[in-house]
């Protein structure tokens, strides 16, 4: 007996009942294409998760001071003096993985323009920090390097801010507007970066030189904390280390005590967020392969009826010379079709589907090639296993039984 | 004359519950190339026991067994598969076709079964099959759209398609009114015309003057094997049924 005379016989067995065979797919054509699509939408909502990250900067590094305890009360990192200006030199001179470092100091108040006025926030930077941020200047020029030495009263405007208090259309740049008491002279607009992944405005911010924001608008001399960016996304753990050295030897801490300060690394933040997002399809995958399973087990159950059935046809395929492994292959093909057929059709209304959720919904999909390898595989495995049983069954009946069976 | 069949001694015990059925209590006869056998036997005579066992569907408990010279008896499932597809051809009382199915492709099934044959090979026998039984011009009717006489026709060319050394006519006839029943003893005839060897078990006595022996069976043992002098030719008594006007 060979395949492709079985396979034959089996196309022909299915092709007699079209509706019932039918039917039987539609459990896994469900499966399949809910795996599919679900899969897709967890990995789509992953990947803009990734791409706005990369957008931050993928290799950015943040160093805050950590809270610390003092005579048995914890305080709170924002309370703490410890990271300063010379840590930041230090960083910048000794370590060689960082490539971009900048102070943060920020400031939260009121900001006015003529008779309107705005809520935000100045982050007191260097220049550096524009280029580990993706910052960049749309019209006018960025602050100079003099400009942070002589700590000048000049900004950048965000672009929020800009509507806010530029109302009737005027160009920003080179006009002074006041920071709480503080006059800042805008001498460049970024451009727009829209919403975080958190849902914060990104350009709802004013830009300053750090020592402006420390010495004239907080007047402290302690930095709120320093964004590097490593060499590369792959030298983010040498620069975590470089970068721990040099604190620990700056800070004087010795060999048992813990670290007064925290370095967070863009790398652990996204891994945080897109580990929602994993979860997430983890989770939806579980019930969709569930569906697929309930599918497996209906093409188990047609199968089985299948087999009862056509007794009578067994019994004469056996008295006709089929051997037992000729039933047994032609109903595992059977079943095998089946799930095949319904895998593809699956396949091609998973992908339907997350079409259809991408130009409804707006929602980000993205379909993996694996998924669709995997779920021919899956429904392979689902047609064998599930088409053993039954095929078994018809394969062991006594010829003699299965003629006289009515 | 070459032995298509030999039959030695064949014994067959049932188990039913604690008792023990003798169906067959040792049967012996041979049957020669190209014989036209029927088996009688009123129901209970262990006639479908010793067609299970003709048709290697069953093995005997006891005896032995020879099918065109070869031993039967120590074959397991898959050798007698084999050999069923190779030597017998099965024609069965309710024909036994692939329902949904044409005619040809009801014939095809044993070659399908056969690797030697190819798809050509397989199509032109069973057309060749086809046309020996009349149904020519039938090749692609369904099942479902066959006369009862016309179904048999089908299964017959299908158990003529493999060349089996011997037909095994189960109750050939026993759904089919008079006229079709003789229709289709004629057929019988005119392929032990050409040679063929044909065992037709029946319960019908009016039958077996249409066959060259008769192998009369009564509580698992042969009572009488006698050979038919007289064989009537099923053609004439064809004719001779009054004319059906509707």
């Amino acid at each position: 007996m060979n395949f492709g005379n079985l396979f034959r016989i089996a196309l022909k067995a299915l092709s007699n009942n079209k509706f019932r065979g039918f039917l039987t797919m539609l459990g896994i054509i469900i499966g399949v294409g809910s795996v599919i699509t679900m899969l897709a939408i967890g990995q789509g909502s992953k990947r803009s998760i990734q791409a706005e990250i990369s957008e931050m900067g993928s290799n950015m590094i943040m160093i805050s001071p950590g809270g610390d305890r003092r005579g048995g009360v914890r305080l709170s990192a924002d309370d703490m003096q410890t990271l300063k200006v010379k840590d930041f030199e230090d960083i910048v001179e000794k370590c060689s993985y960082v490539s971009l470092a900048s102070p943060t100091v920020n400031a939260s108040g009121q900001c006015v323009y003529g008779s309107n006025n705005t809520p935000t926030s100045v982050y007191g930077v260097n220049l550096d920090y524009l280029e580990i941020r993706n910052y960049k200047v749309e019209d006018g020029d960025t602050f100079s390097e003099q400009d942070i030495k002589t700590a000048a009263k000049v900004c950048l405007i965000g672009k929020t801010v800009v509507e806010n208090l530029f109302t009737n259309g005027e160009n920003p740049v080179g006009k002074v507007i006041r920071f709480g008491s503080i006059p800042l002279k805008i001498v460049g607009v970024l451009e727009s970066k829209g919403n975080n992944s958190m849902g914060m405005d990104q350009d709802d911010l004013l830009i300053a030189p750090y020592t402006t924001v420390m010495k004239r608008i907080q007047a402290v001399t302690y930095l709120q904390g320093i964004t590097c960016s490593a060499l590369s996304e792959d030298y983010t753990d040498q620069a975590i280390d470089q970068i721990t050295k040099v604190l620990r030897e700056n800070h004087k801490l010795k060999d048992g005590d813990s670290d007064n300060f925290e370095i967070r690394s863009q790398q652990e933040l996204a891994s945080m967020m897109t580990s929602t997002s994993d979860l997430m399809s983890t989770l939806l995958a579980a019930v969709a392969a569930i569906s697929l399973i309930v599918g497996g087990i209906g093409i188990m159950n047609i199968m089985y009826v299948s087999v009862t059935e056509r007794t009578k046809e067994i019994g004469l395929r056996m008295s006709i010379g089929a051997r037992g492994m000729d039933i047994l292959a032609q109903f595992l093909i059977e079943a095998t079709l089946l799930s095949v057929m319904g895998g593809i059709i699956g396949v091609i209304v998973g992908v339907g589907a997350s079409f259809v959720v991408k130009a409804l919904l707006a929602y980000p999909i993205h379909i993996q090639p694996w998924s669709i390898i995997l779920s021919f595989a899956v429904c392979t495995f689902i047609g064998i296993f599930f088409g053993w049983y039954p095929a078994r069954k018809a394969s062991n009946l006594d010829p003699i039984e299965a003629l006289r069976y009515e | 004359m070459r032995e298509i069949i030999k039959l030695d001694g064949i014994k067959r015990d049932f188990i039913v519950g604690d008792e023990i059925v003798h169906a067959l209590r040792g049967v012996s006869f041979t049957v020669g190339e190209g014989e036209f056998v029927t088996i009688m036997g009123k129901s209970g005579s262990g006639k479908s026991t010793l067609l299970n066992i003709l048709g290697c569907l069953d093995t005997a408990s006891q005896g032995d067994y020879f099918l065109d010279g070869v031993s039967v008896r120590d074959m397991d499932k898959n050798q007698r598969a084999i050999l069923r597809n190779r030597k017998i051809g099965f024609v069965f009382q309710n024909y036994n076709l692939l329902p949904k199915t044409t005619a040809i492709e009801n014939v095809e099934l044993p070659l399908m079964y056969n690797n030697k044959y190819t798809r050509d090979q397989r199509y032109a026998r069973s057309v060749e099959a086809l046309k020996a039984v009349g149904l020519g011009d039938r090749l692609e009717h369904k099942s479902n759209q066959m006369s009862g006489g016309q179904m048999q026709r089908v299964a017959i060319a299908r158990a003529l398609v493999n060349d089996p050394a011997m037909i095994l006519a189960d109750e050939a006839t026993g759904n089919l009114d008079t006229r079709t029943s003789f229709e289709i003893l004629v057929l019988f005839q005119k392929l032990h015309a050409e040679g063929r060897t044909i065992i037709f078990v029946t319960h019908n006595p009016d039958l077996e003057k249409y066959s060259t022996r008769t192998i009369t069976l009564r509580d698992g043992k042969v009572i009488s094997d006698e050979s038919n002098k007289n064989v009537l030719d099923a053609a004439d008594a064809l004719s001779r049924l009054p004319v059906e006007n509707d």
